[in-house]
């Protein structure tokens, strides 16, 4: 018991002797995702360094907690998250061992960034996982809309401020520089997308659901037969007589899927196979948070001009 | 956390329409303040419509649109559509039941496992228990009775690195034994555990386990020092003197962004059943190597891991004896639902260096969601005796509640 005692004792030892760090001069952020990170760095400048833990070609819900992202985490002074459940299954263990009080749920060092924007697909009723992998907080892809990257951006801005005020005009000013482009751009889009607004289209997953909205394009199905469920006979050939009968053409995937299924069904159907950017750097011309809608709208409207011939 | 921030927003949204026509009766003391105050409360309103058209999933309001009765009456909406419809639940922890079905055929005398069995029922309960803790219990159900399997609370937010953990807790002796059955890649344990390290159950007991991140630009390091009761499958306390201490040296490093190297070393030393003084110690070296890449991350992966095990057990009568024992295992995911994988194994017994137990494994397992999978595994082992055993196991894991997230 004596020995018991000591370990004890050093070990509550070492814990009184150490003081809080001194705050750093630049904010250590880090981010779940490419996304949140390149708006991280759009709002924070050179008053911020920006590490992305999930890459923009890796399925946000599967990636694994690694180590080297405990340590990530371990020294942060900010963790931007996408919320919603969306890293239910990997964020939580770096946290827990992160050993950073600042960036706990519930701490000033930790940002939700699903908090103030446009959520679709809130489940209501009784919510089951026979309805395979539902999101009971809403779909997780809310970021893929400019209206909500503004939304998050101005978030991120708020949050800096509140870490780090001394540069609160710095980051004003930056977010509103970002706002003016994203605006400028969202217009350009907008416009681009126009012609084509109501044109039936077909995705993988569910990952566009603010994306389509936005643009004006109507998702008739799903190559997925329900989220997180690989795809089926059965429902691909339901999918391919959907398709043929409304004449949808296009069938959007992420870079992280398969792409056997959705190309043996465009060939029955005549169609074409869209790999979209979901995130930035999910292709490499997709490299900030503007260039990945500016990347996903000139596919989809050279795509929808070559079917169309408008 | 949502719910009731929904509903507080709620009523506060409701306050402020009421605040409004209430201030423009007011007499026109200092008209310049009453307007900014008009203007402050009218972006506070602005502000809250907007968030709570964001929580119900409608579009943000236009700034400059005075609110009328929808946001009022979209209240209880909102705090309907965040799913929880009951605020007495908010806190409630997170809560899953995890199953295991084994079943074996063929036939091994040294082995009493029977053919069909619920082998054990988990309850698991996470939840944050205030800023600065977490707690995770995990209570077992099995043939033998309901026992807590683990329970432990975790100090988050100490300085310096640390990470406290109190409680029952399995200890951090290699790899397998962290590891609850369902996170298993195979039906069974290695030879090694079942000889040297407790079996399935392992070295598991009450204590207190402090662990430090070394950080360094060039390796995630972690040491462990952990204190138990020295009351477990391995070590068997008869004073309060009698410690039981196990520690722990990790290092990881990413070679690529979908490759990397996992290398641990363990130390165990405590008592023993056998009488009292006499101690038992264990070292153990393990080391994973995996590969993800992650545009393909569902799809493919492998995992090749190895443990090294010696053991030190003093005896009443004649030489310390010491025994050594290792597995070899290699697992391969070759499509989205489905893995195969091979184990090697080698053990020899803690109480008697001379005899040496020898087995090889192969695995199918397949996975129809995360929170189900079905297993079949032949397992071929020779025992030092001469006897020989050819078994096929099976087994059926599924989880129901919360969706848990595993420690890589």
């Amino acid at each position: 018991m004596r020995s018991a005692l000591r370990f004890l004792t050093l070990s509550l030892l070492a814990i009184a002797a150490s003081a809080a760090p001194a705050a750093a001069q630049t904010l250590r952020v880090v981010t779940t995702t490419a996304d949140l990170g390149s708006l991280a760095q759009e709002v924070g400048g050179d008053k911020v360094t920006v590490v992305s833990l999930a890459k923009g070609y890796q399925d946000p819900h599967f990636v694994d907690p690694k180590p080297s992202f405990i340590l990530e985490v371990s020294r942060a002074n900010l963790l931007i998250a996408i919320g919603r459940e969306l890293e239910i299954g990997w964020l939580p263990p770096l946290i827990n061992n992160s050993r950073n009080a600042k960036v706990q749920p519930g701490s000033a060092g930790y940002l939700d960034a699903s908090a103030n924007v446009k959520i679709l697909e809130i489940p209501t009723g009784q919510i089951t996982r026979a309805m395979g992998d539902v999101h009971p907080a809403g779909n997780p892809h809310y970021w893929l809309e400019p209206d909500n990257g503004r939304r998050i951006a101005a978030a991120i801005r708020d949050k800096m401020s509140e870490l780090s005020p001394a540069n609160k005009a710095y980051f004003a000013q930056r977010y509103s520089d970002f706002d003016r482009r994203l605006s400028d751009a969202q217009k350009r889009w907008e416009a681009a997308m126009l012609p084509y607004k109501g044109t039936k289209i077909v995705t993988y997953h569910r990952s566009w659901p603010n994306f389509m909205e936005h643009f004006g394009l109507d998702v008739i199905g799903y190559v997925e037969p329900k989220p997180g469920v690989p795809p089926s006979p059965t429902h691909t050939l339901e999918l391919i007589a959907e398709m043929k009968r409304v004449g949808a053409k296009v069938i959007v995937v992420e870079p992280y899927f398969d792409l056997k299924t959705a190309q043996s069904i465009a060939s029955q159907v005549g169609g074409t196979v869209l790999v979209l950017a979901p995130s930035v750097g999910g292709v490499k011309e997709a490299t900030d948070y503007l260039q990945l809608f500016e990347y996903d709208i000139n596919l989809l409207t050279s795509t929808f001009k070559k079917i169309s011939g408008k | 956390m949502r719910f009731p921030i929904a509903r507080s927003l709620g009523l506060i949204f409701a306050l402020g329409l009421v605040a409004e026509p209430a201030l423009a009766q007011q007499p026109p003391a200092d008209a310049a303040a009453l307007r900014a105050e008009v203007t402050s409360l009218r972006q506070q309103l602005d502000a809250l419509e907007a968030r709570l058209a964001a929580l119900e999933g409608a579009p943000a309001a236009a700034p400059a649109a005075p609110a009328a009765a929808p946001p009022v009456a979209a209240a209880p909406v909102v705090t309907g559509a965040s799913g929880t419809a009951d605020t007495s639940k908010v806190f409630n922890p997170d809560t899953s039941i995890l199953a295991n079905f084994a079943g074996v055929a063929g036939k091994n005398p040294m082995s009493d496992q029977p053919s069909l069995e619920l082998t054990e029922v988990e309850a698991a309960f996470q939840a944050v228990v205030d800023p600065y803790a977490r707690a995770d219990f995990f209570l077992s159900a099995n043939p033998e009775g309901l026992e807590v399997e683990e329970g432990f609370i975790t100090f988050t937010s100490l300085p310096r690195n640390l990470l406290l953990k109190v409680g029952k807790m399995r200890a951090q002796f290699g790899k397998v034994n962290t590891l609850h059955t369902h996170v298993m890649p195979t039906v069974d344990r290695p030879l090694v555990t079942e000889n040297l390290v407790g079996g399935e159950e392992g070295l598991s007991d009450s204590g207190i386990s402090l662990s430090k991140l070394l950080p360094n630009p060039i390796l995630f390091v972690e040491a462990t020092g952990e204190v138990f009761r020295g009351h477990s499958n391995v070590f068997e306390s008869s004073s309060r003197s009698e410690l039981n201490y196990v520690g722990r040296l990790r290092a990881y490093r990413d070679i690529t962004e979908g490759s990397n190297i996992d290398i641990g070393t363990s130390f165990a030393t405590g008592p023993t059943s056998l009488a009292s003084g006499l101690s038992k110690q264990l070292m153990g070296v393990d080391a994973t190597f995996r590969y993800r890449p992650l545009r393909r991350a569902i799809y493919k992966r492998f995992q090749a891991r190895t443990e090294l095990i010696w053991s030190r057990q003093a005896l009443q009568t004649g030489p310390r004896q010491k025994a050594f024992g290792y597995y070899g295992l290699g697992e391969y995911q070759f499509a989205r639902r489905w893995y195969i994988g091979g184990r090697y194994d080698q053990s020899g017994r803690l109480l008697d260096e001379s005899q040496k137990d020898r087995g090889g494994s192969v695995f199918l397992t397949y996975w129809p969601s995360e929170f189900s999978q079905i297993r079949g595994q032949y397992r071929r082992t020779n025992y030092d005796e001469g006897t020989k055993a050819n078994e096929f196991l099976f087994q059926f894991n599924f989880a129901i509640g919360a969706h848990g997230a595993h420690v890589f």
